[in-house]
């Protein structure tokens, strides 16, 4: 039985790793085979982009090297796929090499899209890749006052990550002395201020006492960097001095080119296959399914453990055991030392509580327990 | 002119009207989406968003608990 996992992010590594331990047995025996093909020999924690963005963290602490993250037993390979070909069990790899498997998982993920807004990712500054988040810290650095927006696009990776910014960037100008003269604008695309209804009714009282604005039915159109302007599909506008934006994704191309639109599989949302004639064999994971929930680490985590459980459950006992019930935990950084947490499935919303400094600290031990929940350990 | 479906029921985040927009944008002008919710609030914020952004809501009903909501691009 080969088990092939296409990406090594968090799903794909947390996967390998569960899995990994659940098949000790039947890896040594021979009778089962996990190779993991990744684009990249590293590993980026990329919750930690939030906090490069504000300077609370450095590059380099958001990297381990992918090969020592793996249980032994994993077949590790750089060498990202370029091509699917579901009907005979194979993909093709950058090296031109072909990878059978019996079962294949995918978790390659998603990527920003600055180019998807005319004028957007000449005028604005993001934090979801390594580069982007120095270049806004960089901004920031230089910023002494005037109007800050932040702009949300959806489909977003972290549903957080808006209020999160906005948080953090309250608290790093009042750290430097200048909130006084930084104006501070939210603008979220559906009608109130986050899409979880509990967590909007949290953060909209926020806004009022540390003085944010924000606009609600607000999905960016276009930038008018020439008179910094941001303009909505609603018909509104906002000036802006420093406009932060979060992006809309998509997936990655190698799945838009096998015949996904926009890079997300359709996939069941219980079992996690893929949807289709070729889904009996064929898993999907993370942020890659084109399922109705959050875009966040947490959601890969459960369904990876999800899909370890079944697998090893399959192969053992010819079923599996258990559906994967929609589950999501996110962390809220709610500034720079509190913080609250939102949890919720398919059917139970979350509730999240006020912000707390131990709930902070928690999600500040977390930034480095992240390696042992990737080596599939917590 | 196509016509989607977009199974949004049980979705608390990103939540119905997220995934229409989403839905929108990768959309043509002409084609008829129709989301699927069980948010009782659907029924009247997508809509609300629709007729805002200049788009037609052809229909809404809801059956067993679950919201259907037909809409066509129109730009």
């Amino acid at each position: 039985m080969k088990i092939l996992i296409i990406g090594g992010g968090t799903g794909g590594t947390i996967l390998a790793n569960n899995l990994s331990r659940r098949l000790s047995g039947e890896l040594k025996a021979g009778k089962a085979r996990i190779v993991m093909l990744s684009a990249s020999d590293r590993h980026m924690y990329q919750p930690g982009l939030l906090y490069v963005a504000v300077g609370r963290m450095t590059p380099d602490e958001l990297y381990r090297d992918q090969a020592s993250l793996l249980e032994p037993g994993i077949e590790f390979h750089v060498d990202p796929v370029t091509e699917f070909h579901f009907d005979r069990n194979q993909v093709t790899a950058a090296s031109g090499k072909n990878y059978d498997y019996d079962i294949l998982v995918i978790a390659t993920g998603s990527r920003a899209l600055m180019s998807s807004i005319p004028g957007l990712a000449e005028n604005a500054e993001t934090f979801y890749t390594e580069e982007t988040a120095v270049k806004m810290f960089k901004a920031l650095r230089s910023f002494e006052g005037g109007r800050v927006v932040v702009t949300v696009g959806v489909p977003h990776k972290c549903p957080m990550a808006p209020l999160e910014i906005t948080f953090m960037l309250n608290d790093y100008f009042k750290d430097r002395g200048i909130r006084d003269k930084v104006q501070l604008h939210y603008t979220y695309p559906i009608g109130r201020a986050h899409s979880l209804e509990n967590v909007a009714k949290w953060a909209t009282p926020e806004f009022g006492r540390l003085g944010i604005t924000y606009e609600t039915l607000f999905n960016m159109k276009e930038v008018d960097g020439a008179n910094k302007i941001l303009r909505s599909e609603e018909g509104s506008e906002t000036k802006y001095d420093l406009l932060i934006a979060i992006p809309a994704h998509k997936g990655m191309e190698v799945v838009e080119k096998a015949g996904f639109p926009g890079g997300w599989i359709p996939t069941n949302r219980a079992s996690l296959h893929m949807e289709g004639e070729h889904g009996k064999n064929v898993l999907v994971l993370g942020d890659t399914t084109n399922l109705p929930i959050s875009k966040a680490g947490s959601t890969t985590h459960f369904q990876a453990e999800v899909i370890a459980e079944n697998l090893a459950a399959v192969i053992k006992m010819g079923v599996p055991v258990r559906d994967y019930d929609g589950k999501v935990f996110c962390f809220i950084q709610a500034g720079k030392e509190r913080a609250t947490y939102a949890s919720f499935n398919y059917t139970t919303p979350p509730d999240p509580q006020p912000p707390t400094r131990a709930v902070h600290w928690f999600k500040t031990a977390y930034n480095k327990l992240y390696w042992t929940s990737a080596r599939g350990l917590l | 002119m196509e016509k989607k479906i977009i199974d949004a029921r049980n979705s608390f985040c990103p939540g119905p009207l997220m995934e229409l927009i989403a839905g929108m944008k990768a959309a043509a002008v002409g084609d008829e989406l129709e989301v699927l919710s069980t948010e009782k609030g659907s029924a009247s914020d997508i809509p609300e968003w629709i007729n805002k952004v200049g788009h037609e809501v052809i229909e809404t009903r809801e059956e067993g608990g679950v919201w259907h909501i037909f809409v066509r691009k129109l730009k």
